[in-house]
Formats: structure tokens, sequence, C-alpha cells
């Protein structure tokens, strides 16, 4: 039952570990979204047309104001990661707390544009522009799901004091997943809303 | 904490009762509990295989309807690849072998472990749920059929989702392990082969298995919401469902055969008291197929209707993976010669393995031709390819591996008459029932079909009664294993004198493996040589 600690006992071989195992899973999820980015650009390269007057449908101005959100996040993130750094939890704890917050504003505004094409008929299925949108914005809004509640449990873990600049590897790895999320909207944004 | 660490200097198997398995965190009970679930669906699997051979005693349909035959057939399929080959050799072997191998006293994270273990039971109950209508589609659910077929595919893609779920974690585990957790001195050059093999199998795991994960997904929506990505009526291309599969499923035959690979890699020169010929191409060879793996997922698509020039380039890179294999198969005969071969039963599936997967692999190229291949294509000639990679690979490589470590997990010794004789009948009974498959598959039999011409009916014949000598041969095997936990002999820790760090433990290891972390000083090959262990 009682496992050995983690990394044999030392800390900068379990902090590595971690750090690889991350970087391990981040790379299966660049090829879980990457079949999608290739559906995508198998069928844009068959119906460019379709692409471009389907893409006018999308609302630029809340996609535009999502970015703004999740850029403003992760910069958040980054102030969370170097609190603990500098060994001051509290401030952790508010950073990442504003960017569960920044996550939440992102999927109300997700909420409004899929209600708004959804009262416009455009569904998953309407067509293929619309069946990608959907798939891929819905896949990327799980993961900022994920996301938010990965960051919940290192500001619960944090408020018992588990944090220090000492130790803080979950604090980096959520983070670093954070990072992730964020960046592939980076993508998602272009490639949907700004093809014309 | 005195009392702690006297617990871990008794045998990983002292503890008892349900919550100390279920719980456990120990990667040797976790693979013991890979084990069993495993081999459990490989018996099922195989039922399903002969209720197969039994339909096709006779050229009409005869036992069962053509839909119950299609579903038997796709069971069979797909336990066989999703719940026995895949995971039971990374994760039942692996799990217990890779942390004893390098010297460590688990896996990089002992909790992802244990999760992996419990997603994987996730994933097949929910296959087993999706029975209530079972699949009928072949383990490769093309579409458009699978998208519309009555059975519970998107059960079933779901299922298979959380059991890729349990690989990735599985995979990523390893990974972390191999490349952190090594003892001191124990450096890249001086790892078992059987390392090297499971990390090229890690890395296929991490990096195939998303792609199949979204490509279920997206078929389950297909289903759903009718997304239409498959569907050509909706603008969509079933092209691309065929290369999203093979993108995953091609590479994932070299998850089930390189850790097989590792295996033999171990067994060879443990039995010829030989050191291993050719180390490092052999452990290069499992990062070039792993590689190169991911590049040939066309070859089983020259008649889906891609374009001449993709089917061309597919064919070219297919040919390339014939030389890493090969190298390895050419260095572990290097290895046995001139050496003091021994019989024992690991060792007698081992040479199974190098004899059987030649055929296979020597009969890899005549697919990958394109001018062949359109006349082979969906012929039992296909079945019995890959039959003699997979089973006569990849299972007799597993075989070899329990027979190899019987003694090391369980502190028993086995029956070596009474495992010969089960090799024998195997060994028989594999070859009458796959063998005549190439022949009838080059006449033109094709596969899948619950009827066929009456001039194929004696080899069919043949191989149904092939198919029985092989079940009596499974049969007396693991009845063999369950003679050998409750009444073998005490193992000694070492019985068959081998240089690996396992066998320097007890048999069974105490649940911290090693009291010290060893130090390592020398490959695990110096076989032969005076300061070698007594000879």
């Amino acid at each position: 039952m009682n496992a050995p600690p983690a990394g044999h006992g030392d800390p900068r071989v379990a902090f590595e570990s971690a750090k690889l195992g991350l970087w391990t899973f981040l790379a299966t999820e660049v090829l879980l979204f990457g079949a999608l980015f290739t559906a995508y650009a198998v069928f844009r390269a068959k119906y460019p047309e379709m692409f471009r007057s389907e893409h006018l449908k999308l609302n630029r101005v809340l996609g535009t104001l999502n970015t703004l959100v999740l850029i403003t996040s992760s910069l958040a993130v980054v102030l969370g990661v170097d609190a603990i750094r500098r060994g001051k939890a509290r401030l952790l704890e508010k950073y990442y707390g504003a960017t569960i917050l920044l996550g939440a504003v992102f999927l109300c505004v997700k909420y409004v544009e899929w209600t708004g094409e959804f009262r416009h008929g455009l569904y998953p299925g309407t067509n293929i522009f619309f069946s990608l949108y959907f798939m891929m914005t819905g896949l990327h809004g799980i993961h900022v799901i994920l996301g938010m509640g990965v960051l919940a449990y290192v500001v619960v873990l944090s408020r018992r004091g588990r944090f220090s600049s000492g130790y803080h590897t979950p604090v980096e790895m959520a983070g670093l997943y954070w990072h992730f999320v964020d960046l592939v909207w980076i993508y998602l944004l272009p490639l949907l809303y700004l093809i014309g | 904490m005195e009392r702690a660490a006297e617990g871990n200097r008794r045998g990983y198997l002292a503890e008892r009762g349900w919550r100390s398995w279920a719980y456990t965190m120990d990667h040797k009970r976790i693979g013991v509990m890979y084990l069993y679930t495993t081999i459990a669906f490989f018996l099922v699997g195989g039922v399903f295989a002969l209720l197969l051979r039994l339909e096709l005693l006779s050229p009409q349909a005869k036992y069962f309807s053509d839909h119950a035959y299609n579903v038997f057939f796709t069971l069979h399929g797909a336990m066989m690849i999703f719940l026995f080959i895949i995971p039971a050799i990374p994760s039942g072997l692996g799990n217990f072998f890779i942390p004893l191998h390098i010297g460590a006293r688990d896996v990089a994270f002992p909790r992802i472990n244990l999760a992996s273990y419990w997603v994987f039971v996730a994933g097949f109950l929910v296959v087993i749920a999706s029975l209530v209508s079972p699949m009928d589609t072949g383990w490769t659910f093309y579409t458009p059929y699978s998208a519309k077929t009555g059975a519970a595919v998107a059960t079933l893609s779901f299922g298979i989702f959380l059991i890729g779920m349990s690989s990735i974690l599985t995979g990523l585990n390893f990974i972390v392990t191999i490349h952190k957790l090594r003892a001191p001195g124990m450096t890249w050059h001086r790892l078992p082969l059987f390392i090297w093999g499971m990390y090229a199998t890690s890395i296929i795991q991490v990096i195939a298995t998303p792609v199949v994960g979204v490509t279920f997904l997206l078929l389950a929506m297909e289903r759903l919401l009718g997304v239409g990505f498959f569907d050509p009526a909706k603008g969509g291309d079933p092209v691309l469902f065929q290369h999203f599969f093979w993108f995953y499923s091609h590479p994932v035959v070299y998850v089930m055969i390189l850790p097989a690979m590792g295996i033999i890699s171990e067994v060879i020169p443990v039995f010829s008291r030989k050191p291993i010929f050719g180390y490092k191409a052999i452990a290069y060879s499992s990062l070039a197929i792993a590689f190169l793996g991911f590049l040939v997922w066309g070859h089983h698509m020259f008649t889906s209707g891609m374009s001449p020039l993709a089917n061309a380039i597919f064919s070219f890179l297919t040919f390339f993976v014939a030389v890493p294999t090969a190298v390895k198969v050419f260095n572990w005969i290097a290895t046995l010669y001139k050496g003091s071969i021994t019989f024992e039963s690991p060792m007698l599936y081992a040479l199974t393995f190098i004899f059987l997967f030649a055929v296979g692999g020597l009969t890899g190229p005549f697919l990958g031709a394109l001018a062949t291949n359109v006349q082979l294509h969906d012929t039992y000639f296909v079945v019995a390819h890959f039959h003699y990679t997979m089973m006569g690979g990849t299972v007799m490589g597993f075989f070899a591996g329990l027979h190899y470590w019987f003694p090391k997990m369980t502190g028993k010794m086995l029956n070596e008459k009474v495992a010969r004789i089960a090799w024998a009948l195997v060994f028989v009974g594999f070859n009458v029932t796959f063998f005549t498959m190439f022949i009838v598959g080059v006449r033109g039999m094709p596969r899948r079909y619950a009827e066929y011409l009456p001039k194929f009916h004696v080899e069919n014949v043949i191989s149904t009664v092939g198919s029985a000598i092989l079940a009596v041969g499974i049969a007396v095997m693991v009845l063999n294993f369950i003679l050998g936990l409750r009444k073998g002999a005490p193992a000694p820790g070492n019985p068959w004198r081998a240089l690996s760090l396992e066998w320097q433990t007890p048999s069974p290891p105490d649940t911290d493996n090693f009291h010290e972390i060893p130090v390592v000083t020398d490959w695990p090959y110096g076989y032969g040589k005076a300061e070698g262990p007594a000879e």
C-alpha cells in the first residue's frame, strides 16, 4: 500500500520527473487536437469557398474578446508562479483565483456565442465548417473546464499550506497545462474566425 | 517507520485481502492485476476464434447466423487487440519488470499507475456494456457502415477511448521512469534490451493513442450529432476515417511486437550462455521501428482509393521497416551461434518466436508491394500474415516471458515437462491453423465471410483441427500455471543464472524491490565470462 516517495525521496528528481511527465502529456494533447487540425486542413483544401463564406457567420468581436481574456489569464498564471517562487502563497491563491475567474468568463462568452449560432440555425452537422467549429471549440472548452478544475485543486492545496518557495511542483505543472490550453485557442482563433 | 521498513522486506505477495490489491501502488501488484485481466480476455477472445473456426468447418453457414459470425469476428479482433495484446506485455510484464530492471523501487508515478489500471477496468466494463447490441463492424470500425449499423458503436468507442487513456498513462509513466529513475551506473547502454523495447513502445503509445481517441470521439459524434466528417453525403470523407484509424493502428502493431522482441532479447542470451550480439544495433533498431512505424499507415489502404502517388510512397516506406526488424533477427541468431544452448520452456518459446515471426515478417513485403497487395488484399493471406506476426510473434514472446519470469513473479517453479508438452501442442496447432490460411488466401478465399466456396473445404477443415490442437495446448499451459501457483516447488532467486537486476532479488521480490539501490558497473549480458555468475 505504501508507495515509495516520488523520485525515491529526492525532491529534485521528483520535480524533473513531474516536468518530463507533463511535457509528455502535452505531447499527447497536441496529437489529440492534431487530428482535428488535420481534418480542418483536409476539408479547407477541399471546400475553400465554404470556409470563406461560413466563417463570416462567426462573431469576431466575441472571439477577439475571448482571446484577450485567455491571454490575460495566462499572465495571471505567470504572476502566480512567480509569487510562490518568492514564497507568497496568499498571492498565488489570488492570481490562480483570477485565472479560474477568467476561465469562467471565457466559457460564458463561448456560451453566448454558441447560443447565438444555434438561434441562427447553425449546428454541428449543418455543414463541415460548423461541424469542425463546434468540435474544435467544444474539445477546447472541455480542456478549459479541466484546467479550471486543476487550478482550483492547486488553490485548495495552497490554502492547506502545502507550497513554499522550496516546493511548488503542482503549481508549475498546473500553470504549464493552462498555458497549453491557452495556446490551442491562439491557433483556433485565426483558423476559425480570421481566415477570409 | 521501523515497522513499515520491515514490512517492505517481506515478499510483495505477503499482504492479503482485496484492499491490498485494489489500492496498491506497488508496480508489481499492478502488473499482476493487468496480467490476470489480460489473460482472461485472451481466453475469452480465443473462445470466439474457436467459434469462428467451428462455423468454417462447412462451406455453408451452419451453426450461427451471418450476423452472429460478424459479431464473433468483431469481438475476437477487438478483444484480442484492445484488451489483450496491447496491454498484456507493456502494462503486465512491463509494469512488473521495468523498475526491477533499472534498479528502481517503483515507477515514477505510482498513483497514476494505479489509476491507469482502474481506467482500464472502467474501459472494459463499458466495452462489456456495449454487448447489449454487439458490434458487427470488424475491429476496424470502418465508416460509413460503423456510422449506420444498429450496434452500440458509440458505447464501444467510449470504452476503447478509456482503454486508450489507460495506455497513454502507462506509456507516460514508463518514459519518465526510464529517464529519471535508473540506478547509479545504469547508463543507457547498460539497460537491458527489454527496457529499450519498452521505451520505444511507450513513445508510440503516447504519440499514437490520442489520435485513435479523437477518431473514436468523432465517430461517436458522427452517430450522435451527425457531424458528417466521414459521411460523403455531407461532404465528408470515409477515407479520412481510415487515415486516422491507421495512423494509430499501424504504429500500434509495434506496441504489440516491440515489447515481445525485448523479451526475446533477454531470453536468448540467458539460455545460450553468451553475451547478446549487436547490443546497440538491437537497442536502436527498436527506436527505428517506432519511428518508421509512423510513416507507413497508408499500406492498409492501397485499395481504398488513395492517389497512386500516395500508394507508391507508402509502399516504398513500408519496405524500410524490414531493415531494423531483420537487424534484430540476425543479431539473435548470431547470439545463438556457438552458444551453449539449453531448451527450457522460455527458450523454446523464444526460438518459436524467431521462426514464426520470420514467416510473418517475410510475408509482409508481399502485402507491402502494390501489385501483390491488390491481389491478396482482404484474403486469408492477410489473416495468416498478421496471426504469424501477432500470435506467432507477440503471443509467443509473451509466453516466453511468462515462463521465464514465472518463478520471479510467483516464487514457484513451473513443471517443465508439462510446459514442454504445452509448447509442442501450441507450436503444431498454430502452424496447422494458420499456415493453411496462407494457401487458401493465395487461392483467393476472402476473409470475414461465414460461407465460402466448396473448393476451400479441405484446407478449412485442416485449419479448424489445428485450432483445436492449439486450444488444447493453451489449456495445458494455463493448467500448468495454476498447478505451478498451487503446488510448484519454491523458486530460488535466480533459477536461470541470469545477470539482469531482477534476478538479484529474492523470488518473489520484496515490496521495496531492493533493500539498497544497486550500483551498476556492467551491462547485463556478460555471460560465459569468468567474472559472470557461477557457471
